[in-house]
């Protein structure tokens, strides 16, 4: 468990948003964030998860309800002051689900910086963030790679590379896991677990439930209509097998067995891959 | 696609029958794929050259960009053959000596000309008056005159194209487009090109797969009509993904806090060492050469 300051970071109360005011991607969301927890926001494909990590990072407004960040509104009049902006995007860092959306620049060294030459540091600020972030993630032989010819476990540590250059006191993550093989998502996972302990608040969006545990103190559970229907600890959600199904996180697996019996019962890996008959 | 593929098609037999020896028409799908193929193997290809060991990807990409320009105007400037033919000489033997393919060199360059350069120097064949150099059916005649403007016009431009394809070969794109910044070209212009390279190679990947894709769905011949369609079609989806790519990309850049100002990073870790001087004198004697030899 991280130690949570009694500091509300994000505060959205009944946000509705829908994509160009046809589409429902969030329907009434009330949630609230501490600075310093770690939170998991899960779902499945299409509830909503990616949406609320761009709201939460300023990329979307609200349709309808309030969206507070660091005690301001979260609106486009605020992100056009530039002190507000800059002091935002200083503080928070959100890692695309898609690599190759968060990788666009030629080579590793300039995915890197672009993020701190976007803020106005000096070239020598520039130079020592973006070496200790590669010598982090050690991927300092990648620094004059171009990013489109890596692998997938170094283009997601290039992205978070290029998120770390931020200093960010939060760290949004949208799937993190998503197409990683399982040493490349072992490593992640310890990433994230260092990000809380080092006091940063870490939310991640994942439909990876084996994960969860790990990476997560509360978690935000959202269903196919875009709504949050439960929130609680890990273990409370996780043991909750009907809300899973519900959810579309969980589903009924049917299989033989010695005697020729057939067998159906919940599955899903919540756990390391544990999982027993009910 | 059309409606050949019926439900009440008999089941497929059980064992796979020998493939009979037919002679093989490539369509559009086999030629699409190879053709992106090609690009991209000539992508990678180029990038492969670029980091070998060789004479010009030991110096540094900003002696190379204006030594380029520099013998670029000496080409323009030029009114000897000789000369530029002595130029395009030289850029032969650069690259032979930076692990360029030769012949893949003249190819690569050669290739394209008449497209693009020919058809300019065609109609000066026969309107420049002049001395007639061979008759033709028709009152056609070739001109003396015609014949050396023609070959001015190919040779200089096979000789500047040479000459840009020795610096695209023989360094890294990064570092061309680096080494622009260095020549006061604006951020934004350096961040849009390094870009459009990187989605462009995003993109064909992705048409690529869509075209694989529809290659191992395909039964039999499709016909014209059908071809189009497809082709149509998957021009559509590839606009669509390329639509909400770069509005997802936008929303990445303002992310990191991108405000509609670019400050693309410059790296100045290019070092000015003897050689890299040494070359640069090279080439300004050259240069100044061939402007009063070609006088």
């Amino acid at each position: 468990m991280n130690q949570v300051h009694n500091e509300t970071l994000f505060d959205l109360h009944e946000v509705t948003f829908a994509y160009e005011g046809k589409q429902t991607a969030l329907e009434r969301v009330t949630l609230s964030i501490q600075a310093g927890e770690r939170i998991a926001v899960l779902g499945s494909n299409g509830s909503g998860k990616s949406t609320l990590l761009k709201l939460l990072d300023g990329l979307y407004f609200a349709s309808s309800g309030v969206i507070k960040a660091f005690g301001q509104p979260l609106t486009e009049a605020a992100f056009d002051d530039d002190v507000f902006n800059f002091a935002f995007r200083r503080r928070v860092g959100l890692v695309f689900q898609d690599t190759d959306v968060q990788l666009f620049s030629p080579s590793v060294w300039e995915e890197a910086a672009f993020a701190p030459m976007q803020l106005g540091l000096s070239k020598a600020d520039v130079h020592a963030r973006v070496d200790a972030a590669l010598r982090a993630l050690r991927i300092e032989k990648l620094r004059d790679r171009a990013p489109h010819r890596l692998s997938g476990g170094e283009k997601r540590r290039v992205a978070l590379a290029s998120v770390l250059t931020l200093q960010p006191d939060v760290w949004l993550l949208d799937e993190p896991t998503t197409g990683l093989d399982p040493r490349s998502q072992s490593w992640l996972v310890n990433f994230i677990v260092e990000q809380g302990r080092a006091g940063h608040t870490v939310i991640t969006a994942t439909h990876d439930l084996s994960i969860v545990d790990a990476i997560a103190d509360r978690v935000y559970v959202f269903d196919e209509a875009h709504h949050v229907v439960a929130q609680g600890t890990p273990h409370d959600i996780l043991s909750n097998t009907d809300l899973l199904l519900a959810c579309n996180l969980s589903h009924d697996h049917v299989h033989r067995h010695d005697d020729g019996g057939e067998h159906t019962h919940p599955h899903a890996h919540p756990l390391a891959h544990t999982h027993a008959h009910e | 696609m059309s409606e050949s593929v019926a439900v009440d098609q008999p089941p497929a037999p059980a064992s796979m029958p020998a493939p009979a020896q037919v002679k093989r028409r490539n369509g559009v799908i086999e030629r699409t794929l190879a053709d992106i193929s090609h690009t991209m193997g000539h992508t990678l290809f180029s990038e492969d050259i670029a980091r070998h060991s060789g004479l010009l990807q030991s110096l540094d990409p900003r002696v190379k960009v204006i030594s380029m320009l520099a013998l670029l105007i000496a080409v323009g400037l030029s009114r000897n053959l000789a000369v530029i033919a002595g130029l395009y000489g030289v850029t032969l033997a650069l690259a032979w000596r930076s692990a360029i393919p030769v012949g893949f060199f003249i190819k690569r360059v050669w290739l394209f000309l008449p497209f693009f350069t020919g058809v300019i120097a065609l109609p000066a064949l026969f309107i420049t008056p002049g001395p007639t150099l061979l008759s033709l059916p028709f009152g056609l005649a070739i001109t003396r005159t015609g014949a050396m403007s023609a070959l001015f016009l190919l040779l200089r431009v096979s000789t500047s194209v040479s000459m840009a394809a020795l610096l695209t070969f023989s360094t890294p794109w990064n570092d061309v487009l680096k080494a622009l910044g260095v020549l006061r070209m604006p951020e934004a212009v350096i961040l849009i090109f390094g870009m459009t390279y990187r989605y462009i190679y995003l993109l064909l990947n992705t048409a690529n797969d869509m075209f694989l894709s529809r290659k191992s769905r395909v039964v039999g011949r499709l016909t014209g009509a059908d071809q189009r369609r497809m082709i149509g079609a998957t021009a559509g989806v590839l606009l669509g993904k390329s639509l909400h790519l770069s509005s997802e990309v936008y929303l990445a850049m303002q992310s990191r806090g991108f405000r509609g100002h670019a400050r693309a990073p410059s790296v100045a870790s290019f070092n000015m060492r003897r050689r890299d001087w040494g070359a640069f004198v090279v080439v300004a004697i050259v240069t100044v050469s061939a402007i009063w030899l070609g006088q």
